[in-house]
């Protein structure tokens, strides 16, 4: 369901506050980024801007204050009662920013209730108290339609100001999205980066021997929650990608022994072939419009990256060399697509123009190079790199200022998180008893964290921020 | 379809759905059937459906021939001179049961991304098919299908798993 986002001024002023004309205030001006010397914390507004470092590596996290959310009402919901929410709801706003690796909730110990009238107007001195930086309240309300209201306000505890708020009007069925939102809310304004924490990771769930693993396609939130199944494990299933408009995945499968490639509509349950009389496609990504698909195809031993409409029809054939071409993934605008191939006598990564043209490679650090990805924001390409270990790392476009992010045996197949700042991928482990699961990792290279998941998993795939 | 092959079939299928986990999702892609042929190919089962094996069946063909396997170099996808006997012995077999149709799975080692994987897998069936193919097999009774890193003959993680793993099966289908 679409989320609706409107200022809360308006949706608050039926309420009554014992604080009254906050509808009213005019919200106070964002900090001047520009200012250079921390200023006494005491001289309120002008005092050194409330940001996160993110550049060159992660400064300290930063403490943050995220208490349970109050409601004006407890009332009884198909999400549950409001007074738990609100506790819900704070708890996910304290895992995802925890888990960027940015910020350090307060411990529970340290957390008072809030009151709903203090929701704006924050008892500033004893957040102060607690060492934390910043502040995160909010409130819950059931509509009269069935719907939720999730308001979410940020403070600078220090300067003692509100820096934005945010409210989010959601069906039950979504209520985790307001904690989402609101938590993207925070982490934008004090770090300057994109959002990310309002979306899913399709992947394969593996489980049973590693001879005869029995996979299936599965969704979930980026956090673990509401995870399923899309398919049985009937069928060996590979590599799946989230279309653009998160309606469809396409993915390849091996359902009665032919391994081809299928768009997954979500919504229906219903899959359709991508291209027919195929012997063997696989890799399949869309492209950042959903209008065309890339995919490989091997043809009498030989395999090239191909592109075709998403509605089906004619591959067009993008590569043409007697070595294994596959992996295709476009730039985020589209112009471009990087790929890999063997065709020098060892995999590379090469960079090629949407029609195929121009096809040049951009890896030369010495070793193999497979699986790239392109990252959102456009500024890196993600990849496997080969030799001893399998490590996951980051390159430019044009192939410089590579740096290697993990180091275990077999870490493969990056994913990029809709912001371009984190990566998931997958960790396999040695022997017979050896399984995958799936990890995630900063660009930066810190904050390393298994990602949890209800089986093994493989093959992650993170999809766009949700509208 | 010959009677033993038609119980083999069905016992691998029951085998199949067990293996599967017992929550099964409410809308699913139409549910395939797993074939026998990957299972006849590695197992290297007997399965005579009364203690005689019927000619120019799979069971006939593995073990009447030197092997149903070849195996590769890592990232290799020749075929060395002991791969030549072998599938010489397969081209021999295959003349006997001119109307015997096969299917060569290409699988690779885990030492390898997942999607290069399946391209190697498909250069390895289809370098086996060739050679079969110049010993005089028609093509049109060979198909190939890849399975890169997905289906592993042993699950050590050490240089002789992997070479066991680096291989194309010549499948005989019914």
């Amino acid at each position: 369901m679409r989320m609706n986002r409107f200022s809360l001024i308006a949706a608050l002023s039926g309420l009554a506050l014992a604080a009254p004309a906050f509808a009213q205030e005019a919200a106070p001006s964002p900090l001047d980024p520009q200012a250079t010397a921390p200023a006494d914390p005491a001289a309120g507004q002008g005092s050194a801007p409330l940001e996160v470092s993110v550049t060159g590596g992660i400064s300290a996290p930063m403490p943050i204050a995220i208490p349970a959310m109050p409601t004006a009402a407890v009332v009884s919901t198909a999400a549950g009662s409001t007074d738990v929410l609100g506790r819900q709801l704070a708890d996910i706003v304290n895992n995802d920013l925890r888990n960027s690796g940015l910020f350090t909730p307060l411990a529970a110990s340290q957390l008072r209730p809030v009151a709903f009238p203090e929701v704006t107007a924050p008892g500033f001195d004893y957040w102060g108290g607690t060492g934390a930086q910043a502040l995160v309240q909010g409130f819950v309300r059931a509509n009269g339609d069935g719907n939720l209201t999730v308001g979410c306000y940020l403070y600078d505890v220090f300067s003692k100001v509100e820096l934005t708020r945010q409210g989010f009007v959601v069906a039950p069925s979504d209520w985790r999205r307001a904690g989402h939102k609101c938590a993207d809310m925070v982490y934008t304004r004090l770090t300057g980066e994109g959002a990310y924490f309002d979306s899913r990771v399709v992947y394969v769930s593996e489980t049973g021997p590693k001879a005869r693993r029995i996979k299936r396609l599965a969704i979930m939130d980026q956090d673990g929650a509401n995870h399923r199944f899309l398919t049985n494990g009937q069928s060996i299933v590979l590599t799946p990608r989230f279309a653009p408009n998160q309606q469809s995945i396409v993915y390849m499968s091996y359902v009665n022994d032919k391994p081809a490639i299928y768009v997954y509509d979500i919504g229906s349950g219903k899959q359709r072939l991508v291209v027919a009389n195929a012997s063997l496609t696989f890799a399949p990504r869309f492209s950042p419009d959903g209008r065309s698909i890339l995919f490989s195809m091997a043809q009498a031993g030989n395999t090239d990256v191909y592109r075709v409409s998403s509605q089906g029809g004619a591959p067009q054939r993008l590569t043409n060399s007697p070595g294994i071409d596959t992996g295709g993934s476009y730039s985020p605008d589209g112009s471009k697509i990087v790929f890999e191939s063997d065709r020098s006598g060892g995999q590379q990564i090469y960079v090629m123009n949407a029609d195929g043209s121009n096809q040049q490679r951009i890896s030369f650090g010495g070793g193999r190079y497979a699986t790239p990805v392109w990252s959102p924001r456009g500024d890196l390409i993600a990849f496997t790199k080969l030799g001893g270990g399998f490590r996951i790392g980051i390159m430019s476009p044009s192939g410089g200022g590579e740096k290697l992010l993990t180091d275990d045996w077999q870490d493969e197949g990056p994913s990029w998180s809709p912001n371009g700042r984190v990566i998931n991928f997958y960790r396999s482990g040695r022997g017979g008893a050896g399984k995958a699961d799936l990890w995630s990792v900063d660009l930066t290279g810190v904050n390393e964290r298994k990602i949890p998941t209800p089986l093994d998993g493989s093959d992650p795939a993170w999809g766009p921020l949700r509208p | 379809m010959s009677r033993f092959t038609s119980i083999l079939l069905a016992a691998t299928a029951l085998v199949a759905v067990a293996g599967c986990a017992k929550k099964r999702p409410p809308v699913l892609p139409p549910a395939p059937v797993d074939s026998g042929a990957m299972d006849q190919g590695n197992t290297g089962q007997n399965g005579s459906a009364n203690g005689a094996i019927v000619p120019g069946s799979d069971a006939d063909f593995q073990r009447s021939v030197q092997s149903n396997t070849v195996n590769f170099a890592l990232d290799m996808y020749d075929i060395d001179s002991t791969a030549r006997a072998i599938l010489d012995s397969q081209a021999q077999w295959l003349a006997r049961f001119p109307n015997v149709r096969i299917t060569i799975e290409g699988h690779a080692d885990e030492r390898g991304t997942r999607e290069y994987n399946l391209a190697l897998g498909d250069r390895r069936a289809n370098a086996t098919k060739n050679y079969l193919a110049a010993k005089g097999v028609p093509s049109q009774r060979m198909t190939t299908i890849s399975y890169g890193k997905e289906r592993p003959l042993r699950v050590g993680s050490d240089d002789q798993s992997w070479a066991e793993n680096r291989r194309a099966v010549t499948v005989v289908l019914n």
